[in-house]
């Protein structure tokens, strides 16, 4: 990486990612609706998970799986009609460049004041579609200035620019570019000058919505190792939403899979890809044709995504599922834990005396499991 | 339904039912505000050729901007070629899209959603191209059955009276096949067909594709920029780049032994989880600009194998092996660099510092990298 030190950030030593066990976004029983009463749509039901410090945690799911509406939820962006019904989201502030004392915050019970706080300085957002996120009329730089005056009030006009042209260069662009409008760059330098926004507080949290869904793939794996460098360098944590399960494999420590707007299975990288318990997460993966070997006529998941406003009862899956029982269509199965392992996974195949198809008791390699992007990482932080 | 065999005859031996030769397409766009400042040519298909046999499926994969869809609207005759020529069955078509010329070649849009009119039920849809060529005989409602059944949408009476917001996506991109399947097409024309699509539901979708080429003969182009897909899918996988044909292969061969620096970089930026070795990108940049595009391959700024004659003369096309052609100075003779760019002389030499496969050129980037 050649990019120059972040400004806040020169002591290396202090921001190499602490253990896992220091969770930074804690999400409990979050629900969300859209609209009211009874004919308000359930797109978000009992979701928890947690986002530990310096990890990249994957959420993926198909459209109206309820993905981005969780992630708008936990930072209160969500639109009307959207309601949070239930749940609580604790927020363990750690100033990346603080003394290490941290403090909670409940985000869903914090006012406008609390949000404000946190908002962008600490949990920041990257959009899907960069053009729509930026300001078309106004320079990529007033934009920073923007930002800068409201919260780092002591910087002087020049110091903003600076900081401005700084970030630019983190994220592999020139500092020319401050004078440009968003319409006068290529869909990659838009989304890395979001990014560069994005970086620019010392966000603790980075929510990544989509963040390369609309870009093409060499843009997209450009974009990707720039972001996952500077994840390693600078120790944000992430939650990295996308409909692309092949790439969150490559990417993400954990990942939390979504389906009708509850959370499926819950695993490791390695051991949701290699041993999916969970018949939508198979699925899922099949629904990629792999890149070598023999070319095999696979299936993808038979029928199409739920109607939020008309569930089937039970599992929501059931009706895809090539392997519902009786019990899949009454009762809807919990997410819990799978014994001796640190995974979770909501289906009644894996709970009372139902057996379990071999397709997906497939041996779990461990979380400990090498893993290609957690090689990349290990190397780069090593490195002098 | 079976997932194409590997093609091992040479594509050229078999006549392709329609034809694509040099097709050219270039765009004026004004230099700038100012009324005089005169005009430049943006060239979006620079004599690009493609061939669709019967019974077989290309691909043409390229990122956006690439000039794919130009390519498949010029072949619908939707817009009209500045150059080079369509040929169906060897012959050349007339001027315009007359009605003989629908009836052989559809075409199926990327967007669902925007294709099918909203006000109109899916029975109107297609009992439209069925009236307007005459066809659907006594019984049009029939017809229209029989055409929902073939793309899977049963039981077809329930379908025929919804509105497209009553449909899925898929659902949707079905009826738009179903409509371009209504007149007995020979050729379809799928431009980015699933791209639109849920990803539990795209399979299901390129499965039919297959099926109308293993049981009703379709010659079919698939257009995309997801090369996974378009190895699952199709026989043969052409590859565009600035709006120039770089590599065309058997799609195995093309994903399994890439022969353009191009290919060798798309391929080394698709998610592959079964990927041992991080990903390491084989080569850097973004497109050129198609108004002043570089000089010689336009792909020589961004490749890391780029050498002299890259900028100065355009690569001619080199067969590299039976069915497998690339655009490449690699792949030519360094004894014959120097004469006039001439295929056919040039044999599949391989430069001695190239390293073909994309394994070893990852490995090769992992070892600098340490």
């Amino acid at each position: 990486m050649s990019a120059p030190p972040h400004l806040d950030q020169l002591d290396a030593s202090s921001v190499r990612p602490p253990k896992l066990s220091d969770p930074v976004l804690e999400i409990h029983d979050l629900s969300v609706d859209y609209g009211f009463g009874r004919e308000a749509v359930h797109a978000v039901v009992d979701c928890d998970m947690v986002l530990h410090r310096g990890q990249v945690l994957g959420l993926a799911g198909e459209s109206g799986s309820g993905k981005s509406t969780l992630a708008m939820a936990v930072i209160r962006l969500l639109r009307s009609p959207g309601v949070i019904t239930a749940g609580e989201v604790l927020f363990h502030s750690k100033p990346l460049g603080g003394d290490g004392s941290s403090e909670t915050i409940d985000l869903l019970r914090a006012g406008e004041e609390g949000l404000r706080k946190v908002r962008w300085s600490e949990i920041s957002v990257v959009f899907q579609s960069a053009l729509n996120a930026l300001n078309p009329v106004i320079t990529i730089g007033a934009q920073f200035d923007d930002m800068l005056r409201v919260h780092r009030p002591h910087f002087s006009a020049a110091e903003r620019w600076e900081k401005g042209v700084q970030l630019l260069e983190m994220v592999g662009m020139t500092g020319d570019r401050m004078r440009s409008f968003s319409h006068e760059l290529s869909g990659g330098m838009r989304q890395r000058a979001m990014i560069a926004m994005a970086l620019a507080l010392d966000p603790q949290v980075m929510i990544l919505d989509e963040p390369t869904t609309a870009l093409d793939v060499v843009t997209q794996r450009e974009i990707l190792e720039e972001l996952m460098g500077l994840r390693d360098r600078l120790g944000f944590a992430a939650l990295f939403i996308t409909h692309d399960l092949s790439l969150l494999v490559e990417l993400a420590d954990e990942i939390v899979v979504m389906y009708a707007g509850r959370l499926m299975e819950r695993a490791a990288a390695a051991s949701l890809f290699r041993a999916p318990r969970v018949p939508y997460t198979h699925g899922l993966l099949h629904c990629f044709p792999p890149m070598h070997g023999e070319r095999r006529p696979m299936e993808g998941i038979p029928g199409s995504p739920p109607d939020l406003r008309a569930l089937p009862t039970g599992c929501p899956f059931h009706p895809r599922c090539p392997w519902a029982m009786e019990r899949c269509r009454k009762e809807m199965p919990l997410l819990v834990r799978l014994d001796g392992s640190g995974r979770e996974a909501a289906c009644w195949l894996h709970s009372g005396d139902a057996t379990v198809p071999a397709e997906l008791a497939l041996p779990d390699p461990g979380a400990g499991a090498l893993r290609p992007g957690a090689r990349t990482s290990s190397t780069r932080r090593s490195a002098p | 339904m079976s997932v194409a065999p590997l093609a091992t005859a040479d594509p050229a031996a078999v006549r392709p039912v329609l034809e694509g030769r040099e097709l050219t397409k270039y765009f004026s766009v004004k230099r700038s505000r100012r009324i005089f400042s005169g005009e430049s040519r943006l060239f979006a298909v620079d004599r690009v050729s493609v061939a669709l046999a019967a019974g077989t499926v290309t691909a043409l994969v390229g990122e956006s901007g690439s000039g794919k869809t130009t390519v498949a609207r010029m072949l619908c005759k939707i817009i009209n070629p500045d150059g080079g020529e369509v040929l169906l069955d060897g012959e050349p078509v007339p001027k315009g899209r007359p009605r003989s010329y629908a009836r052989q070649v559809q075409m199926v849009f990327q967007d669902p959603f925007a294709s099918l009119n909203p006000i109109h039920r899916v029975r109107y849809d297609l009992l439209r191209p069925l009236k307007i060529h005459g066809l659907g005989g006594e019984a049009p409602d029939q017809a229209v059955a029989e055409l929902l059944h073939r793309v899977h949408l049963d039981p077809a009476e329930q379908y025929m009276s919804k509105f497209p917001h009553e449909l899925s996506g898929g659902q949707r991109q079905r009826v738009a096949i179903a409509r371009a399947l209504a007149v007995e097409p020979r050729v379809l024309l799928a431009d980015e067909p699933v791209s639109m699509l849920d990803v539990s539901i795209r399979l299901g979708l390129l499965n039919l594709l297959a099926d109308l080429r293993d049981r009703e003969h379709l010659a079919i182009l698939y257009v995309t920029h997801d090369i996974a897909s378009a190895r699952y899918l199709a026989d043969t996988i052409s590859v565009m780049y600035a709006g120039q044909l770089v590599e065309t292969a058997p799609s195995t061969r093309l994903t399994d032994s890439p022969a353009h620096p191009y290919t060798q970089l798309l391929l080394s930026a698709a998610p592959d989880p079964d990927r041992i070795e991080p990903p390491s990108l084989a080569g850097s940049g973004a497109p050129p600009s198609l108004i002043a595009p570089p000089s010689g391959c336009r792909f020589h700024p961004r490749c890391p194998h780029a050498m002299a004659i890259c900028s100065a003369k355009a690569p001619p096309s080199v067969t590299v092996s039976p069915g497998h052609v690339a655009s490449c100075w690699l792949h030519v003779d360094p004894s014959q660099r120097g004469v006039e760019g001439d295929g056919q002389a040039a044999g599949a030499t391989t430069d001695s510092t190239y390293q073909r496969p994309v394994v070893a050129s990852n490995d090769k980037h992992h070892l600098e990298e340490d």
